[in-house]
């Protein structure tokens, strides 16, 4: 079986490892770098539970291949600190389990850095990638609505976040 | 709400009209930092380079003979430690009927029945090497609809049902038929009584199996040690289950087995069977001493796991003019799949209410589960009671229909309660019952119930649709639970008990209690979340809402011996009755101290009191309590009769739609639910169990099911083509809650983490059935479903 060294960056560290080529970012993440944040919930594409953000983007890490990640920036959960949507998540209930919520967070917290005013329909159209059986969805959509006025409060008039705003 | 609330014990602040300072608000989840930063472990989240990786191979026939298993390719490939098959353990496995292999040796009977396992080092390997496994298979007849199988018996799935090795007070099958189990409920004389009827409605009902969709998969990390001990790390929502089972299939003594369980993604009752630790352990008995791990994929769940009962049913519900319901007699055909599982009590908690929560004094009911060519059943949230409260809702909004009267004014004149009897004739108080009429008061303010159910806006109608709900556990006479509360040199309080956190949040509330007892802040008590089964005392199974009620009776009582010995302590110190001795704020004191100087930090009564000389009094403060569960019996095997659990907890639940006439879609506008809890221990989490079960249910009911093809394998095994909710798909949620205490529990609190689910589907299919005028008696209620229902009553497009 053939095997490669690369490097990635994950969470503003670069991990020299070795991977087969078929190895997902997914497996990657949670065998070799021990990241276990994002989840395997159907390795897929369908549920959502392994998102990460790469280069500012959510990713189902289940689809992507870790090959393919090299030369990008990778943001896992274990990355994120102190966010408003952790804390709006934290506040409004909007998890149970807690499987879903790593996959929910990052997936947010990428549409969140995209723009910090958007409606719902732009919002399902983020979120709808990601499955939660627990709770009823309303309580992600008010933590949703939490995070996003508490991170316009914090800004300037008319200024959009361009960076994490951890 | 009644004054004279003592649950289980004498300790006054547990009285639902004291006032409480931690009980019944909303504060934070014990689990929420490990949760939102990604650091909550799961069982697969453990992981080490020494692990080996199990894969299954599984059947692709839902019915054939094995005829031969060839190994060999898959034990050569690289990175293969060993390879398993049906001969290596021709032990049966099962709960509470062993009526299964290990892995199947001679005949299959389900697509997805696992077939054999390859130990490897990674799991690419493992998953690789399965492919080389070569097996013949001749394929055999099947059955697939459960009520066939129970007409014909053809194919006999399990000629040899007789010598299976079961537990009769659980399950009763029958010998030279697909009959896995039988339920019987007979209740006064319905025979006589339809002629005195002035309306009979019958129905049928049907829907196929379904997925529980936890987010976790199943998964099982197993080591056996040199001296023989099972270590098993599961998922699981019964770890205290698991050392018996591996006594029985591997015979293994239970004292060998240790079982932890980590936090859990979601169960809904999917993890309740220990349907693959057996399998894990089979592979780690053929590696001992090297942890092998076991991971389900989403596939595997599907097919392989015990997924939601389906059922073919039947109802007669009779009633006299005005409305008074007089007799019902119910068949149910359950569709157990392939093996018995927890189907079989499934099906005995839907015949044992089979009525709803309304007075109905004569009742012929017959529960079976039945054995077919589809994967084998468990536990679903609700048990039993969202199938039960469909059948005989959609019969109660039929005869509505029928009498003309308005369908909630029908379902309010025939409410159960107090004094009345239920069909296992257990006698009702307004203890062990909730507020049925009270539900349906309030259901009707906050669905704005006028008495019509449908209002036509062009080519749009706006329909409403309700369903009254009940349910009591299935739990066994001895179902119980342990708890240990330590206090700590710091004065902080840590709680042990073996109550799974699978995301309802149990372990909050208990730590609640403790802190409402020892009259402490929050966050000075610390819940061990995980269990492990060596050194938490047992809780039964989280399963069945009974959480709080079980776990939470043992925690009050280890906390009220905690605080006994902290005051026996103190009383030493203080040098007064140990009775005035008041615990609070993280001291003790006396009652009549004015000197705040003598107040003790509990933290320094924790190992006994140490004066300043040096000597010491008193003892060690660890509390302990159990709890197990009170006057329930087992049903009669002829009549049913018997207390099937202690206490009911009711709902009533609506929805309003929005239903396009044209095109057969539908939106679900709103859905109310009025649960009567007996006690809110924690608003928001309350909310959180009813919310989320409600949209399980409503996504159950609109649009899941498994498709089976001709033979009767599940051909929709994933996400993208099992489409239940996503984010948007909910519509809004309105819920209140009643508090109607149960005399028994904390504070009086009912079980509440299923009742969400259970009047969904009955309350949506009333509403379609109101909306297009047909009988919408089936799930998954899709327009594809609308469509044909309206083409085959021949005025279809
Ligand atoms: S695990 Fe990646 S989308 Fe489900
Ligand atoms: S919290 Fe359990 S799946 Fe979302």
């Amino acid at each position: 079986m053939t095997k490669h060294e690369v490097t990635l960056h994950i969470n503003g560290e670069d991990r020299t490892l070795v991977i087969r080529h078929a190895d997902t970012l997914l497996d990657v993440l949670r065998l070799q770098c021990g990241l276990t944040g994002a989840k395997p919930g159907c390795e897929n594409g369908d549920c959502g539970a392994c998102t990460v953000i790469v280069n500012q983007l959510p990713y189902k890490s289940c689809i992507m291949l870790a090959i393919e990640a090299t030369g990008h920036t990778i943001m896992t959960i274990e990355g994120l600190k102190h966010s408003p949507i952790q804390r709006a998540f934290a506040k409004c209930y909007a998890f149970q389990c807690g499987y879903c919520t790593p996959g929910f967070i990052m997936n947010a917290h990428a549409m969140l850095l995209h723009d910090t005013s958007i409606d719902e329909p732009t919002i399902q159209e983020w979120l709808e990638s990601n499955i939660c059986r627990c709770t009823s969805y309303e309580e992600i959509a008010s933590a949703i609505r939490m995070a996003m006025s508490t991170m316009n409060a914090n800004l300037p008039d008319n200024s959009k976040p361009n960076s994490p705003s951890t | 709400m009644t004054e004279n609330c003592s649950f289980a014990t004498d300790h006054m602040e547990a009285c639902g009209h004291r006032a409480t300072h931690v009980i019944g608000h909303s504060v934070g989840r014990k689990d929420t930092q490990d949760k939102v930063t990604g650091h909550a472990k799961y069982t697969d989240d453990f992981s080490d380079n020494t692990m080996l990786h199990a894969a299954l191979l599984t059947s692709p026939h839902a019915h054939a003979r094995i005829l031969s298993q060839d190994t060999a390719r898959a034990f050569a490939a690289e990175g293969v430690r060993a390879v398993i098959t049906g001969k290596d353990y021709p032990n049966k496995t099962g709960s509470p009927l062993a009526d299964r292999h290990v892995l199947a040796i001679d005949r299959v009977r389900y697509a997805g029945e696992p077939v054999a396992i390859v130990v490897a080092d990674s799991l690419a390997q493992a998953e690789a090497a399965t492919k080389l496994i070569d097996i013949q298979y001749q394929p055999l007849p099947t059955i697939q609809s459960p009520k066939l199988s129970y007409y014909s018996n053809t194919p006999l799935l399990h000629p040899n049902l007789n010598p299976y090795v079961g537990d009769s007070a659980e399950v009763n099958p029958i010998p030279g038929t697909n009959i896995a189990t039988h339920v019987p409920i007979r209740k006064g004389n319905p025979q006589a009584m339809w002629a005195v009827c002035d309306e009979i409605v019958e129905c049928e009902v049907s829907f196929p199996q379904a997925h529980h969709a936890a987010m976790e998969t199943h998964v099982v990390i197993a080591e056996v040690a040199p001296n023989g001990d099972i270590d098993i790390t599961t998922s699981s929502q019964s770890p205290y289950s698991i050392p018996s089972l591996m006594q029985a299939t591997f015979g293994i003594h239970p004292a060998k087995v240790r079982v932890h369980t980590p936090y859990v993604g979601g169960g809904f009752g999917g993890k309740s069977s220990p349907y693959i630790e057996p399998l894990a352990v089979a592979a780690a008995l053929k590696v001992s001493g090297r942890k092998v791990k076991l991971r389900c994929t989403r596939e595997q769940v599907m097919t392989c796991l015990p997924g939601h009962i389906g059922l073919e049913a039947k109802v007669r519900l009779g009633a006299t003019r005005d409305g008074q319901f007089v007799a019902a007699h119910i068949t149910y055909w359950f569709d157990g799949g392939a093996y018995a599982d927890r189907g079989v009590i499934v099906t005995r908690a839907a015949t044992q209410d089979c009525t709803g929560p309304y007075r109905i004094h004569h009742v012929h009911c017959d529960g079976f589960c039945m054995y077919t060519n589809h994967p084998p059943t468990t536990a679903y949230r609700g048990f039993g009671h969202p199938e039960q409260t469909l059948v005989i809702e959609r019969a109660i909004e039929k005869l509505a229909d029928k009498l003309s009267i308005n369908p909630l004014e029908l379902r309010r004149l025939n409410a159960i309660g107090p004094g009345d009897t239920t069909p296992t004739q257990a006698r009702l108080t307004r203890s062990s019952i909730g507020d049925v009429q009270g539900c349906l008061v309030r259901l009707k303010q906050m669905l704005d119930w006028n008495g019509t159910a449908t209002v036509k806006e062009g080519k749009t109608v706006i329909a409403k649709g309700i369903a009254c709900v009940w349910k009591t556990s299935s739990t066994p006479q001895d179902a119980s639970s342990g708890a240990i509360v330590r206090v700590n040199d710091d004065s902080t309080i840590t709680v042990l008990s073996g109550v799974v956190e699978i995301g309802q949040g149990t372990k909050t509330v208990l730590a609640q209690m403790v802190a409402e007892l020892f009259r402490i802040d929050i966050r000075h008590v610390n819940v061990v979340l995980e269990v492990d089964t060596k050194t938490h005392p047992e809780h039964w199974k989280t399963v069945a809402s009974r959480s709080t009620l079980l776990a939470g009776n043992a925690v009050v009582r280890a906390a009220q011996d905690a605080i006994r010995q902290l005051k026996k302590t103190a009383s030493f110190v203080l040098q007064c009755e140990a009775d005035d001795i008041h615990i609070a704020g993280g001291y003790a004191y006396c009652a009549d101290a004015h000197d705040t100087r003598a107040k003790i930090p509990i933290g320094a009564l924790a190992k006994g009191f140490t004066f300043q000389d040096g000597h010491t009094v008193g003892e060690m403060a660890i509390g302990h309590g159990s709890y197990t569960i009170e006057h329930v019996t087992k049903l009669d095997p002829t009549t049913g009769k018997g207390v099937p659990g202690p206490e009911w907890t009711v709902a009533a639940q609506g929805v309003e739609i929005e239903y396009q006439k044209d095109t057969y879609s539908y939106r679900v506008r709103r859905a109310v639910s009025v649960v009567d809890c007996g006690k809110v221990l924690h608003p928001d989490l309350a909310l959180g169990q009813i919310k989320g079960g409600m949209n399980m249910g409503l996504s159950l009911a609109s649009r899941e099911g498994y498709v089976y093809d001709d033979s009767g394998a599940v051909t929709n095994p994933q996400f993208r083509v099992y489409p239940i909710h996503r984010y948007g798909d909910h519509p809004t949620y309105d819920v209140a809650f009643l508090e109607t205490p149960d005399l028994e529990a904390p504070w009086g609190l009912r079980g509440i983490g299923e009742h969400g689910l259970i009047g969904m589907p009955a309350a949506l299919a009333n509403a379609l059935s109101n909306a297009t005028g047909m009988e919408v008696n089936q799930m998954p209620m899709t327009p594809e479903l609308l469509w044909r229902l309206q083409t085959n009553k021949g005025d279809g497009p």
